[in-house]
């Protein structure tokens, strides 16, 4: 078996995977997650291997659907975030020097303020829930993808093919569409999933603190924020496995995005 | 002296732009919060709700100055703050800098530890992996990087709080310090206990980084025709790490660990929330929690100036000190 086909195996397993993980924690009924208040507190055991929490409800379907809400906000807020990324990207290499500097000291501006500040700041100013710590996540992740996609494009943009479609009196705006955009697809596909780990712990992070999702929404950063009461009782296992569930997760995205990279970049698909 | 009035033109360079970079900062940031949905007069008054009247309402908005148009509101805020008064915080009714000034020196502690412990194991675990490249040690440092990179600060430390003070109970489980005991009579040995294990949850984050880095950077000066040449010459490794590798490495290392001040900021918030250490970080999200928007505001803009003089501090070392641009620089 040689590299090639292993990256591809690796993407195509942790792709699958992922995936299930996503529509699986959707599709737990309501009535599982009902409180059972007669098993309550149980430590880990065959039929509940992640244990019960103080309601009496199954931490592996708490995870499970945690997880499903996890994966599912930082997707929407690295999508957004690739976005953003590609279009402010792609006019700061293409519509000439005013709208590359407007870029770059936006990058810098961004850059400038800690991520988690940032973070906190815009889930405070749209008020928590889904939809605020979508977009904080979207607003903050861009600057990095940006600078990728901004030398990518700049590149492009030397090839003589370029240069003779300016002569033929295309406009920037049909260059950028037409023979820029096309080019950075692979670095924008890789880009938004190596974007994917930031995101879904920063979600997680900000919910933990109490900013982002409501309780009502299960994610893995509540799981972990409730758990804290109950810890100094012994429970450990309400915070040791949803984290370490997590961590899997977000692993398996950067393995994702680094194998992708590897199997589009033209010196390692020799291999 | 050349070399004195560059690092002045560096000096004046930074300043500018500090100064700039502020401006940007407070102008998005304020126009943010005046777009919030959250009524400051509301979240002030809190619990109180059903006994404050319209009237008493429009008095304490006047009093805040919430009854100005944004664009006014910013002027005198930004003129305040200009004079050195960032306002009063709302939730412990005392002046924004002197609360910043107070909780930042908790969060410098540690801070500081970490960022030190971080520095030093971190290079040492990286020199070494690039030593001894390929063998146990070197995959076992970087399979250790690329997880802690995915780990969540905050479940780390959540773990060893179990794994510490819960089950072995080493350190106690939180707060800064010791329930049930006099300010006064709070020793350093105290604060130190309460210290440890948010420091070491830090600094187990902070060490990825520093050492990958390292480890890029020694393992390329290793390969270099120079090393060759002093392996032929019959030089030891350890002679030859001092020699070539150590000078070559150490200053880009301390640059990256004065850059990383952003990460550095946002995982002692998170530390500080976990372990109930009163500091900055909890502090910015009490603030936000339950709308301080002038406590808010102020830590934004000091944690942008925080930032700012890391990064300037890697610049001039980069610039300034290192040997090979200061010369390049020259001729």
């Amino acid at each position: 078996m040689n590299l090639r086909l292993r990256a591809l195996l690796t993407v195509i397993v942790a792709s699958v995977l992922l995936i299930v993980i996503a529509v699986w924690g959707t599709l737990i009924p309501v009535e599982q997650m009902e409180t059972r208040l007669e098993l309550r507190n149980l430590p880990p055991s065959i039929s509940h291997p992640f244990g019960t929490d103080w309601l009496g409800r199954d931490m592996l379907q708490r995870t499970l659907k945690g997880l499903s809400v996890s994966i599912q906000v930082g997707l929407a807020g690295a999508a957004c975030s690739a976005l953003i990324a590609t279009v402010l990207g792609l006019a700061a290499a293409t519509l000439g020097k005013a709208a590359d500097r407007l870029v770059s000291w936006l990058i810098d501006l961004f850059l400038s303020v800690p991520h988690l500040v940032t973070l906190i700041l815009i889930a405070f100013v749209s008020g928590g829930g889904m939809r605020g710590v979508i977009i904080a996540v979207a607003l903050t992740h861009w600057p990095n993808l940006a600078r990728i996609v901004r030398a990518e494009a700049m590149q492009v943009m030397t090839a003589d093919y370029v240069a003779i479609s300016r002569r033929l009196g295309r406009s920037r705006r049909w260059i950028a569409w037409h023979h820029v955009f096309p080019h950075l697809w692979p670095q924008v596909l890789v880009g938004f999933l190596l974007l994917f780990p930031h995101a879904i712990l920063h979600e997680a992070a900000i919910s933990f603190l109490g900013l982002g999702l409501s309780p009502h929404e299960p994610a893995v950063g509540i799981i972990l924020s409730e758990s804290m009461r109950y810890l100094s009782t012994g429970m450990w296992w309400l915070a040791v496995f949803p984290g370490l569930c997590l961590l899997i997760i977000v692993r398996m995205f950067d393995r994702l995005g680094e194998q992708l990279r590897l199997l589009t970049d033209p010196r390692h698909a020799r291999l | 002296m050349y070399g004195l009035r560059r690092t002045g033109a560096f000096f004046v360079r930074k300043a500018a732009r500090l100064v700039t970079l502020l401006i940007a900062v407070s102008i998005l940031s304020f126009s943010l919060v005046s777009l919030s949905p959250i009524d400051p007069v509301q979240a002030y008054i809190g619990a109180d709700l059903m006994r404050v009247g319209a009237e008493q309402r429009e008095n304490i908005a006047a009093y805040w100055g919430l009854d100005a148009p944004p664009p006014e509101r910013y002027l005198r805020w930004a003129s305040a703050v200009v004079r050195g008064d960032l306002g009063t915080s709302m939730i412990y009714r005392e002046p924004v800098a002197k609360v910043i000034q107070e909780q930042f020196f908790h969060s410098l502690l540690l801070m500081l530890a970490a960022w030190l412990m971080s520095g030093v194991i971190g290079f040492l675990a990286g020199s070494l992996a690039a030593m001894k490249k390929d063998s146990w040690f070197d995959r076992f440092i970087v399979w250790y990087c690329y997880t802690l990179a995915a780990t969540p600060a905050f479940w780390l430390g959540l773990v060893l709080m179990v794994v510490f003070s819960v089950w072995l109970g080493w350190f106690p489980v939180g707060m800064g310090v010791p329930a049930g005991v006099l300010a006064e009579q709070v020793t350093w040995l105290d604060k130190l206990e309460h210290l440890v294990l948010p420091a070491i949850t830090l600094s187990i984050v902070g060490i990825a980084p520093i050492a990958l880095h390292t480890r890029q950077k020694l393992i390329e000066v290793l390969s270099s025709d120079y090393v060759l040449f002093a392996r032929a010459r019959g030089e030891t490794p350890l002679s030859i790490y001092r020699r070539h590798g150590l000078r070559n490495i150490a200053f880009p290392a301390l640059t990256l660990q004065f850059a990383s001040f952003s990460e550095l900021f946002g995982g002692t918030v998170l530390v500080e929330h976990v372990f109930s250490y009163p500091g900055l970080g909890e502090a910015m999200v009490e603030a936000g929690l339950r709308g301080d928007v002038p406590l808010l505001l102020g830590i934004v803009l000091f944690s942008t100036v925080f930032v700012f003089i890391g990064n300037a501090i890697a610049d001039f070392i980069y610039r300034v000190i290192d040997p090979r641009l200061r010369e390049a620089q020259a001729s």
